[in-house]
């Protein structure tokens, strides 16, 4: 996408033109030049958040769509992420100082038996990305482990991710044993896997089924505001 | 018949080998080599077989309408047809659809599980969920299916970002061939991952093919 990157002086170029470039070093992979950017804006009073919103958030944007578009493919994703997550990291910290907005709290983990994480990786980034608080509880999760982080945390919304067709039906077991013990109606449950379907998430009682990061960023803020919608009307 | 090259069979698969009319063999590339050694073991002269791309294994929302189209293309011709699928990442989806079109299929959630033999992989799952599989046509087609696809041979900084969760890679081996064991364990030490052999043979699915009449 830029190929004379090497002639490019980030520090040089004004924000009209520093946060496109990062829009096309975000799509080209390239973690250092990310984290040079974001320092770049942060050093030019830019608030963290906005930062986040419009430099990281937006690039990643064209990435997600170009991804579900055909035009790019999972490695290119990956590279791309990988950058995000150097500008994260800077960003991280601060965003906690300055109060940025928090949309909501995400419980997310791979389920009992699978340890494919990429996806829940990038939904977890991009939840982030969007001013959810994301907990990670990272591989192979037990239906205890979701629900003793889901209380710790207080969390609103509860994300599952599974590849394979032998572990997603422990979706059903997290969902059935949120229900015995009453708590079903207190989280939102989304879905999310290679292998995995609307029909399947609806199947399990699922609120809904993410095909993509980008939709469950979606799905999530849908979801959060019609929550505290019903709450304000009650 | 000549058997096409592995390049062919993951590209292309293979065309309907021989017409006995009686019951076709609706089947994944990957697995055509193991069927016809089967048939040819076992004169078993009523199977005719043609196979999808192999290489559908990387792409497993495409599995079920490329099967779909098959059946269709082909139920005209033959009384009973079977697909030598497992589910192979559909998420029940080609369950669904042979059920539809009533014909059957192979048991089992992939061919990782039916070599092995489905009930002793299930039993096995809860040691062995952190293994990275390969069989005998996996392991000639390293390159195609894992190498190249998630381009660890443009981006070997992405190694770790697919595999750091998995701590071994399980060759199957339907054949007992030394190079070809050889080949597998230079895949395990590419991808960073423990080595492990299992003489598996041809597991369930000669019980699968062995039933049809």
């Amino acid at each position: 996408m830029s190929e004379d990157q090497d002639d490019i002086i980030l520090s040089e170029l004004d924000d009209d033109e520093l946060v496109p470039q990062m829009f096309d070093d975000l799509y080209d992979g390239l973690r250092e030049e990310i984290e040079e950017g974001v320092t770049i804006l942060l050093g030019r009073g830019w608030t963290p958040y906005d930062v986040l919103t419009k430099a990281l958030v937006g690039g990643m944007t064209i990435v997600g769509n170009d991804f579900r578009d055909g035009i790019l493919f999972v490695p290119e994703v990956l590279l791309a992420a990988n950058a995000m997550k150097g500008g994260m990291a800077i960003l991280k910290p601060l965003l906690a100082e300055t109060g940025a907005p928090r949309v909501g709290k995400m419980v997310i983990g791979t389920v009992k038996g699978d340890i494919h994480d990429i996806g829940k990786n990038l939904v977890g980034m991009m939840m982030e990305g969007a001013g959810f608080e994301v907990v990670d509880l990272g591989i192979n999760n037990s239906v205890d482990a979701y629900l003793d982080a889901l209380a710790a945390e207080d969390a609103d919304i509860l994300g599952m991710s599974a590849l394979l067709t032998t572990t997603m039906p422990y979706m059903k077991v997290v969902i059935d044993t949120l229900i015995e013990k009453g708590l079903r109606e207190d989280y939102i449950v989304l879905v999310g896997g290679a292998p995995l379907n609307e029909e399947f998430g609806k199947a399990i009682g699922a609120d809904a089924y993410c095909r993509d990061a980008a939709v469950a960023v979606e799905t999530a803020k849908t979801f959060v505001a019609r929550k505290h919608n019903s709450g304000a009307q009650a | 018949m000549n058997l096409p090259s592995d390049d062919m069979l993951t590209t292309q698969g293979l065309l309907l080998d021989h017409t006995s009319g009686k019951v076709l063999l609706i089947g994944c590339g990957a697995l055509a080599r193991e069927i016809l050694d089967l048939k040819a073991a076992n004169n078993w002269s009523h199977l005719d077989l043609v196979c999808l791309p192999a290489i559908l294994h990387n792409h497993p929302e495409r599995i079920t309408p490329a099967v779909r189209a098959a059946i269709e293309k082909h139920r005209s011709t033959y009384a009973r047809i079977f697909v030598v699928y497992a589910d192979c990442g559909t998420g029940g989806q080609l369950e669904a659809l042979c059920h539809d079109m009533g014909v059957d299929m192979v048991a089992g959630p992939h061919c990782y599980s039916f070599f092995e033999g489905n009930e002793k992989f299930a039993a096995n799952s809860e040691s062995d969920f952190s293994a990275f599989y390969l069989t005998d046509f996996l392991v000639r087609q390293f390159d195609a299916f894992v190498w190249k696809p998630l381009g660890l041979d443009r981006h070997p900084q992405l190694r770790e970002m697919y595999f750091g969760n998995y701590t071994k890679l399980v060759y199957q081996a339907q054949t007992d061939d030394p190079a070809l064991t050889a080949t597998a364990r230079d895949c395990a030490a590419r991808l960073g991952l423990a080595f492990e052999r299992r003489l598996t043979g041809y597991g369930d699915l000669k019980a699968s093919l062995a039933a049809l009449r």
